[in-house]
């Protein structure tokens, strides 16, 4: 080292940054399974998350999009001798034509018909020696319709005729879907939990194995905030890197994910829109539980010391 | 600056220390001798506050030890210099690292230019970058003693700082703790090198203490 021009100390951010003063949190040394795990479960964690998250956000949806569909529809079905059929049908139409509420109405042909009962009876269903039911399929204004009259109505004009407007089928439906969501949230934060307590457990065997650091923190007058925040800086890194890499991955599995098409029962699950951003919310989670959890345990532990 | 009041000190249920009354004036130079096991290092720990009396009372800076918080015990840490034999170096930190510490556990920048001047003062300028493990133990207790004296300390203690050094190099580090006193700091050393307790007190004016039977008494003329 030459007096005149002295080579900056590498220690303090010369030719390389060291541990110690650029980054208190390089105080603790830099190997030691703790660390890599707590990135290993964030990882996991995170892409678990995901999932969840998708299958939240997709419960919704699919409520959202039962109860729609199913509370703007509503089926009528006629069953009658066929030399009545015809007259029935008539006379509902007129019914229907004259109903507040109804915006339109359709009859359903046997080509339909086959096609409803294709994947219970195979393709080659002679319906045509079948004494099915007429069914006309009603699409409501946004108000509704007053469903208890027209059945009255239907009653007395059309007896053969049997009004369905979903309300059995939709509430099952939307109540499953709202189930879902609520398993999707607690599952979400069932995974919360579980990063709290592995990091815990990792940052608690960490403080364990460097008791010597600790010890000799306190030694040259270092309070408890500083030591912990020594500790809670790499941890909280590493549990933020680990869950942006699970992140990452999951959203990455959900990109190139097979759904059904649009018709099937699984049209819409994943992320959607905007819906794609939410992941990213995982990270600076598992941050800050990282952060918080890290701080609780080296405060408890620094707390039984001198 | 550090007063110890009828302490006492316990150690695993047997009686180690007992009745001390000691005070650590400003820019008072103290050794500390006495059998191995006596309680030379017990005494030390309770200077600093790493132990704390099981009877007694101890000052540190006018405070009573018991009513500090741990904030301010850290606090006043930074007022006591202390050399362990060991060094009680982090090993896979640099020497300028390891002296520095005291420094960044404030949360201060080190000032580079009094790193270097101390470590020129110890003889290390040319080990800044080394490892502790690398370094002979000379070399790391004069980094011990750099690193007790960072935070310009107003007392520091050494505990057996020539215990793992040759005879050439106890009188450097004497040498090295005998100028700080000269410059106002009080210090107190523990040892058992009765040679390095004569050949200082040649050199400057020092009260020599020796543990016998759990307590503290003046030493003799012998030494």
């Amino acid at each position: 080292m030459s007096d005149a021009q002295p080579r900056p100390l590498r220690a303090l951010g010369g030719a390389r940054r060291t541990p110690g003063f650029g980054d208190p949190a390089g105080i603790v040394p830099a190997t030691g399974s703790a660390a890599w795990l707590t990135a290993l479960i964030s990882a996991a964690m995170a892409f678990l998350a995901v999932f969840a998250l998708a299958m939240s956000l997709s419960s919704n949806q699919l409520a959202q999009r039962w109860s729609d569909t199913l509370s703007q529809s509503a089926t009528l079905r006629i069953s009658a001798p066929p030399s009545e059929l015809d007259a029935q049908t008539r006379a509902v139409l007129e019914i229907l034509r004259t109903t507040p509420g109804v915006q339109s109405t359709r009859v359903m042909d046997e080509d339909e018909q086959r096609r409803l009962l294709e994947p219970w009876f195979g393709p080659d269903l002679p319906i045509e020696t079948l004494a099915l039911p007429r069914l006309i399929e009603i699409a409501e204004d946004p108000g509704g319709f007053d469903s208890v009259g027209l059945r009255m109505r239907l009653a007395t004009e059309a007896p053969g005729a049997v009004l369905d407007d979903h309300t059995r089928w939709r509430r099952p439906l939307v109540q499953a879907a709202s189930s879902l969501r609520v398993l999707a949230w607690f599952a979400v934060a069932l995974i919360a939990v579980m990063v709290g307590a592995m990091i815990t457990l990792a940052a608690g065997f960490s403080l364990a194995a460097n008791a010597q650091v600790i010890r000799v923190l306190r030694l040259v007058g270092a309070r408890d905030l500083f030591i912990a925040r020594v500790f809670t800086r790499r941890f909280t890194l590493r549990a933020f890197l680990g869950a942006a890499a699970g992140t990452l991955l999951g959203i990455g599995a959900f990109a190139v994910l097979p759904v059904a098409g649009e018709a099937g029962f699984f049209t819409g699950l994943g992320f959607q829109g905007a819906g794609w951003l939410t992941p990213l919310i995982i990270p600076p989670v598992a941050a800050l539980i990282g952060w918080a959890a890290t701080r609780a345990a080296a405060m408890r532990v620094l707390k039984r010391e001198t | 600056m550090i007063r110890l009041a009828n302490v006492s000190h316990d150690y695993g249920g047997r009686g180690l220390l007992k009745g001390i009354d000691l005070h650590i004036a400003p820019g008072a130079f103290h050794f500390l001798t006495g059998p191995s096991g006596a309680g030379k290092s017990t005494l030390l720990k309770l200077c600093y506050g790493e132990l704390r009396p099981s009877d007694g009372e101890v000052e540190l800076f006018g405070q009573p030890l018991a009513g500090l918080s741990r904030d301010a015990l850290a606090d006043t840490r930074r007022r006591i210099g202390v050399i362990h034999q060991d060094c009680q170096f982090l090993d896979h930190l640099s020497l300028a690292e390891n002296v520095a510490l005291p420094f960044v556990a404030t949360g201060r920048p080190v000032p580079e230019a009094d790193l270097r001047e101390l470590l020129a003062w110890v003889g290390l300028a040319g080990q800044a970058e080394s490892l502790p493990p690398t370094l002979s133990g000379g070399e790391r207790q004069r980094a011990a003693l750099a690193r007790a004296v960072i935070m310009s300390p107003e007392v520091v203690l050494a505990d057996e700082p020539t215990g793992n050094v040759d005879p050439e190099m106890s009188q450097r580090l004497l040498s090295l703790l005998v100028e700080l006193n000269r410059m106002g700091t009080a210090v107190m050393i523990a040892t058992h090198d009765l040679p390095l307790i004569r050949s200082a007190k040649a050199m400057v004016s020092a009260r020599v203490l020796r543990i016998v039977d759990q307590n503290l008494q003046a030493a003799g003329s012998d030494l």
